[in-house]
């Protein structure tokens, strides 16, 4: 059974159309990296796998119907929804008391040894700590949740680039086993590359990129072409160009790399280049899902 | 000694089903601690009434404690305005406070968490929607009135306490003070804050279903709208039947617990007389219970749906 199983999945807030027909599937022990620009409905379809938010069309998740059934779904499965909304006027130990009532599987243990190793001091209110710190704590209460799936929303916002690096070090060493499932939203897609094992870009709604990154390697290819040989390679279809050092740079899906090195210097693109050219080029925005 | 097998089975299923009911009740039990510790003034407020109490009542034994005895007892009273007597002063001044306290409680419960967007945190952990409207509701039903309860013994026996040593310290003998204080309505005043409660439950679901409503202003939207009815209702159609039934829906309670006396000095060296099973087969409190369930029904759904505002 797959953990996330999404089948036409729409939302919209009035006219403006939040998710237009979302077909994804996101099978168990797979790190997920949910990309897309701000807007792009990437927290709308958080908001609907977790059940907090209305939508119309079919979304099983780790078999439960979020709409329904939150409560029992949120015993396997857990979320940062985003940041700041620790309540302010909570004390750091009330918190780790409460999620240990509430939650069975919260460890009470490892969320101290998570604060121990991080800036936040316990007997602090969530209000007087600084944002990087609430950060910090929020991460710390569920990553000590054993849960099947974590589902996280611009996760690392509000966190310097040390911070960053060491949660996402923690994500994978001390919380990810092969057998848990994350979804991560974010357009931060820099920080995520080394993390992920499949991605897919949203925009405007609609998915325009789902893959694993194996297959991520093997659809794109990015050509550097040598002198002379541009209109070679214009001519074998790229769906991007952009200039970098005075020369051009093409962006390629499913082309054949053999054919491609002939013409320069080809090589597998960054997520980032991918995203950018998939989204900034209006002429494909309004292509269906991948 | 051989158990039954029959036995056994059913101690077994009675030890699974009280698990499994201590299972159920741990989240809202966290959920209600949770509501004390955000909502300190719900306990703290009261309290500090009581002290307040309790220190002029000291002040004014000390200044004249010939009168200490006095005011320590009751004087009879054809009806139940002896809880409210002056000489044991507190108890109308404390329910009325907590009275306020679960009005204003029930009004801010549901907004707050979506103001703050805390609740994005509170529904990322497995407590149902039902289970926090129900501990929210518990706040102004059950933890309210228990504290009223406390707190009305405890400053009354503090009184009683302090009082007799005012007399002791100035050579008077407290006996008779004990013997003459009204321990027995004791009873009565738990019957009638229990009494009260049921019969406000309707307007403590009410507001908390318009604070899971409201985008802004709860207060607003919890009153302009019964203020519009009453004004426009005067000037329109010459009747007051919104007043009416907003002072039924506040005091009502008091002729379907309490069998008040016609004629002012009956029964003057009685106990109010009580009347539960009146009370409790009224319509009034059957329909308000039943408009409460649906209320509180209504604001469990709407907190599924609602967004963060």
């Amino acid at each position: 059974m797959a953990t996330v199983e999404a089948r036409n999945l729409c939302k919209s807030y009035g006219h403006a159309v939040a998710l237009d027909g979302i077909d994804l599937t996101i099978e168990e022990g797979r790190i997920l990296g949910l990309v897309g620009p701000n807007g792009a409905g990437k927290t709308t379809f958080l908001h609907a796998m977790l059940g907090l938010t209305p939508y119309e069309g079919t979304l099983r998740v780790l078999g439960h119907d979020p709409r329904t059934e939150r409560h029992r779904l949120m015993l396997d499965a857990t979320f940062i929804a985003d940041v700041s909304v620790l309540p302010r006027w909570m004390r750091v130990s009330q918190a780790v008391d409460y999620m240990e009532g509430v939650h069975p599987r919260f460890d009470r243990y490892k969320a101290e040894e998570f604060l121990a190793l991080s800036s936040v001091p316990p007997q602090s209110m969530i209000r007087a700590l600084s944002k990087g710190m609430v950060a910090q704590l929020h991460v710390a209460l569920i990553m000590a949740i054993d849960a099947r799936l974590l589902a996280l929303d611009e996760p690392t916002l509000g966190l310097d680039l040390h911070q960053r690096k060491q949660f996402y070090d923690a994500l994978l060493k001390d919380y990810f086993d092969n057998t848990r499932t994350i979804v991560l939203a974010t357009h931060q897609v820099e920080e995520i590359e080394n993390v992920v094992t499949d991605i897919a870009f949203i925009h405007h709604g609609r998915l325009i990129v789902a893959c694993s990154m194996e297959d991520f390697a093997s659809r794109f290819v990015e050509l550097m072409p040598r002198a002379g040989r541009i209109a070679a390679a214009r001519a074998l279809s790229p769906i991007h160009e952009r200039q970098a050092f005075g020369r051009s740079i093409l962006l390629f899906e499913r082309a054949d790399r053999e054919q491609l090195a002939a013409l320069g210097d080809a090589r597998t693109p960054s997520i980032a280049d991918v995203f950018v050219a998939m989204t900034g080029d209006t002429n494909r925005r309004r292509r269906g899902a991948a | 000694m051989t158990v039954p097998l029959a036995a056994t089975a059913s101690v077994s299923a009675a030890h699974l089903s009280a698990h499994e009911a201590l299972r159920r009740a741990r989240p809202i039990y966290w959920s209600v601690r949770r509501e004390l510790w955000e909502n300190r003034w719900v306990y703290i407020a009261p309290a500090g009434i009581a002290a307040f109490i309790l220190s002029v009542f000291l002040a004014s034994a000390l200044r004249q404690p010939n009168r200490v005895a006095e005011s320590l007892t009751v004087k009879p009273s054809s009806s139940i305005a002896v809880l409210a007597d002056s000489g044991l002063s507190g108890p109308m001044v404390l329910m009325m406070a907590t009275l306020l306290i679960g009005l204003f409680y029930s009004l801010e419960a549901l907004q707050g968490e979506r103001r703050d967007r805390s609740i994005l945190f509170w529904k990322s952990l497995p407590v149902s929607d039902a289970a926090t409207i129900l501990a929210k509701a518990l706040i102004p039903l059950a933890v309210l009135p228990v504290l009223t309860c406390a707190l009305i013994v405890a400053t009354q026996l503090a009184m009683l306490v302090l009082g007799s040593g005012v007399l002791l310290v100035t050579g008077s003998d407290p006996g008779a003070a004990w013997d003459a204080f009204p321990f027995l309505l004791w009873p009565v005043m738990v019957y009638f804050v229990v009494a009260m409660t049921l019969w406000h439950a309707p307007i403590y679901a009410a507001l908390l279903l318009i604070s899971s409503w409201a985008r802004r202003a709860p207060f607003l939207w919890a009153t302009l709208p019964l203020l519009v009815l009453t004004v426009v209702e005067r000037h329109t159609l010459y009747t007051s039947y919104v007043t009416g039934f907003l002072a039924h829906r506040s005091l009502g309670f008091f002729n379907e617990a309490f069998a008040v006396s016609a004629r002012a000095g009956e029964n003057a060296d009685r106990l109010p007389f009580l009347t539960p099973g009146n009370f409790l087969t009224s319509p009034g409190l059957l329909l308000g219970l039943l408009f409460a369930a649906l209320c509180l029904i209504a604001a469990v759904r709407l907190r599924r749906k609602r967004d963060p505002v």
